[in-house]
């Protein structure tokens, strides 16, 4: 193995368009090893052809990009060998049962028959498919599927892995599932690069995170950085009795630490929250202190909040780029 | 409908650290492996829906039933003579029309993640076309063999014997696979797999009828006769014939292999290039 220092992704000035518009436009980032990297964006940001660049399954129009150290235009094969991709439409075959596409995924990697066979066998206990593994892929759930989809992909567990939206479309269970995945990878010393819509799933998962939008990268940080500029959370109470809002201050200040507002239009106080569950104990404590609570909503600032507030202008959704993409 | 709901259980975080840091590293899968792989992948695909058999034995069966008993008097003055000229032909005939579903395939693949998922593998890039082509051997095989069958029920009568037949049958698997080259170029080519039906229908229609085999190329106009002999299809269906009835020449074998040859040559290499550049 070589250069097994040094940065997973390196991308410098990465163009890619279909037809007259730039997919991907100017892109520039830096991963390290063994993190989740979030790349975070709306419909059409460019995720789907940044993660396509970078796993050589695209040929940039300009640019350089270095994956574990390979050039992913001169050197496409030692990436490859490397880096596994999950795209977002399925990649899996939907005619062949779940242990049979495993057990090709095994083939394709190098593995001998009876190998190919006995990893297929570990892939589907450990992935919770046991039941599933003998049906056809078509009859699959969701969840199932995805999970069928990323095994495949760690066959052999690769250095770099590209997740592109692993969780859209599933339900809590099946995206915690998903979510419990992505941290074993990183335990066993995969990097993941993880694309989402979702900013509670790049917060949850991702130890840093790009803001993409338009093609290229509009800010970046650790989550909490993003989270501190997106705004935190908010809790807004309104109290029954108005006269008891000195008490009620005085209690949230020492709660939170951190003075709370009162907003005369609305008649409410709205106080900062890192921690949304403690907004709950916040209340108990109210009404323990005989401060009735009428009405309180505790909000996370939204993805496009977060865009706002980074940018200064909202997300530019343009048309849509797995489209365009897959042509 | 979709599937019942699934019980949704926590994955066992331990055992998942275990199969990730466990996995061993083979080197890389090797040309023929990569190829045996994918043709493995297609035939679990006619295991699984065996439908897309069900044409390699229908049309067969019709073409030579139909052919024999319609126009088999008018050609060769009865049907049972007739069937000693047209089988080894129908032979060719219904396989070439099966060859046509490997260059639809290709293209509904590539219309899927599937293919991602391959191209971003470190495998020979053509093992991917290579592998589904041998896995229409099977295909092949069975088309060629019902109107073989059929034939035989019917009172042909192979005068090369049974070597000669399955020398005629081997013949044939290496031209359709040559054959197959030009359908998998309309595959990388266009868009959708209804497109490439369109375009591939006209052309095979030419190709096969426009062959001996039917009918005796000598019988035709001087104009057409030339054209018609020099179809690939008319090579292919005289070697066939040749070896059913044990009189290949050489000069024919050698015209069969080299159509063969050209086939591959010319379609191949452009194949290539445009599933290569697909990715790009």
């Amino acid at each position: 193995m070589t250069s097994d220092s040094g940065p997973a992704i390196e991308a410098v000035d990465l163009v890619k368009g279909f037809g007259s518009r730039r997919a991907v436009d100017g892109l520039n980032m830096n991963v390290p090893r063994g993190v989740v990297y979030g790349l975070l964006g709306p419909n059409g940001a460019g995720k789907t052809t940044t993660v396509r660049l970078l796993s050589t399954l695209a040929r940039p129009d300009s640019g350089t990009a270095r994956v574990l150290g390979h050039d992913v235009v001169a050197e496409a094969d030692s990436v490859r060998s490397r880096v596994s991709l999950t795209g977002q439409s399925t990649t899996v075959d939907e005619e062949l049962t779940g242990r049979e596409n495993l057990v090709l995924a095994a083939l394709l990697r190098g593995f001998r028959r009876g190998a190919a066979r006995r990893r297929a066998d570990q892939l589907v206990e450990a992935f919770d498919l046991a039941d599933a593994a003998d049906r056809l892929l078509r009859t699959y759930s969701g969840g199932e599927k995805r999970r069928i989809d990323i095994a495949a992909s760690i066959v052999t567990t690769p250095d770099l892995l590209f997740l592109d939206e692993p969780t859209t479309g599933l339900d809590p269970r099946s995206r915690s599932q998903v979510w419990d995945i992505v941290r074993a990878m990183v335990e066993a010393g995969t990097t993941v690069l993880l694309t989402t819509q979702n900013l509670e799933e790049a917060d949850r998962l991702a130890h840093f995170i790009a803001l993409i939008d338009g093609g290229r990268v509009v800010a970046k940080g650790t989550p909490a950085e993003i989270k501190e500029a997106a705004g935190e959370a908010t809790l807004r109470l309104g109290l029954r009795d108005p006269l008891r809002r000195e008490d009620a201050e005085a209690l949230l200040a020492r709660h939170f630490g951190v003075d709370s507002t009162w907003d005369p239009g609305t008649g409410r106080l709205s106080v900062p929250i890192s921690e949304p569950d403690r907004a709950a104990l916040a209340i108990t404590e109210l009404s323990r202190a005989g401060v009735e609570v009428s009405e309180f909503t505790a909000d996370q600032p939204s993805l496009d909040e977060a865009f706002l507030a980074m940018t200064g202008h909202r997300t530019t959704t343009v048309g849509s780029e797995e489209e365009e993409a897959l042509r | 409908m979709s599937a019942p709901a699934a019980p949704v259980n926590d994955l066992d975080r331990s055992s998942l650290r275990e199969v990730l840091i466990g996995s061993e590293r083979p080197s890389r899968a090797g040309r023929t492996a990569a190829s045996l792989a994918f043709a493995w992948r297609a035939l679990l695909k006619i295991k699984h829906v065996p439908d897309q058999l069900s044409d390699a034995i229908i049309f067969p069966i019709m073409f030579t039933l139909l052919f024999t008993y319609l126009f088999g008097g008018a050609v060769s003055g009865s049907p049972a003579d007739y069937l000693q000229y047209f089988l080894p032909g129908v032979v060719v005939l219904a396989v070439a029309l099966t060859s046509m579903y490997t260059g639809i395939t290709l293209n509904q693949d590539m219309a899927k993640g599937t293919f991602d998922r391959f191209r971003s593998l470190p495998v020979w890039r053509p093992s991917v076309l290579v592998g589904s082509m041998l896995g229409d051997v099977v295909r092949y095989a069975v088309a060629s063999a019902v109107p073989v069958l059929l034939g035989l029920l019917l009172g042909f009568r192979p005068e090369g014997g049974l070597v000669g037949v399955l020398l005629a049958l081997l013949f044939l698997q290496l031209f359709t696979f040559s054959l197959a080259w030009v359908w998998t170029l309309f595959g990388v080519m266009m868009r959708t797999p209804t497109a490439v039906q369109g375009a591939t229908f006209p052309l095979q229609f030419i190709l096969v009828f426009g062959s001996n085999i039917l009918v005796d190329p000598s019988t035709m106009p001087s104009w057409l006769e030339p054209v018609v002999s020099a179809n690939p299809v008319s090579h292919a269906a005289t070697v066939v014939r040749g070896l059913m009835h044990g009189s290949a020449t050489p000069g024919e074998l050698v015209s069969g292999f080299a159509a063969c040859a050209v086939l591959i040559l010319l379609f191949a290499p452009p194949t290539m290039y445009f599933y290569n550049r697909k990715q790009r």
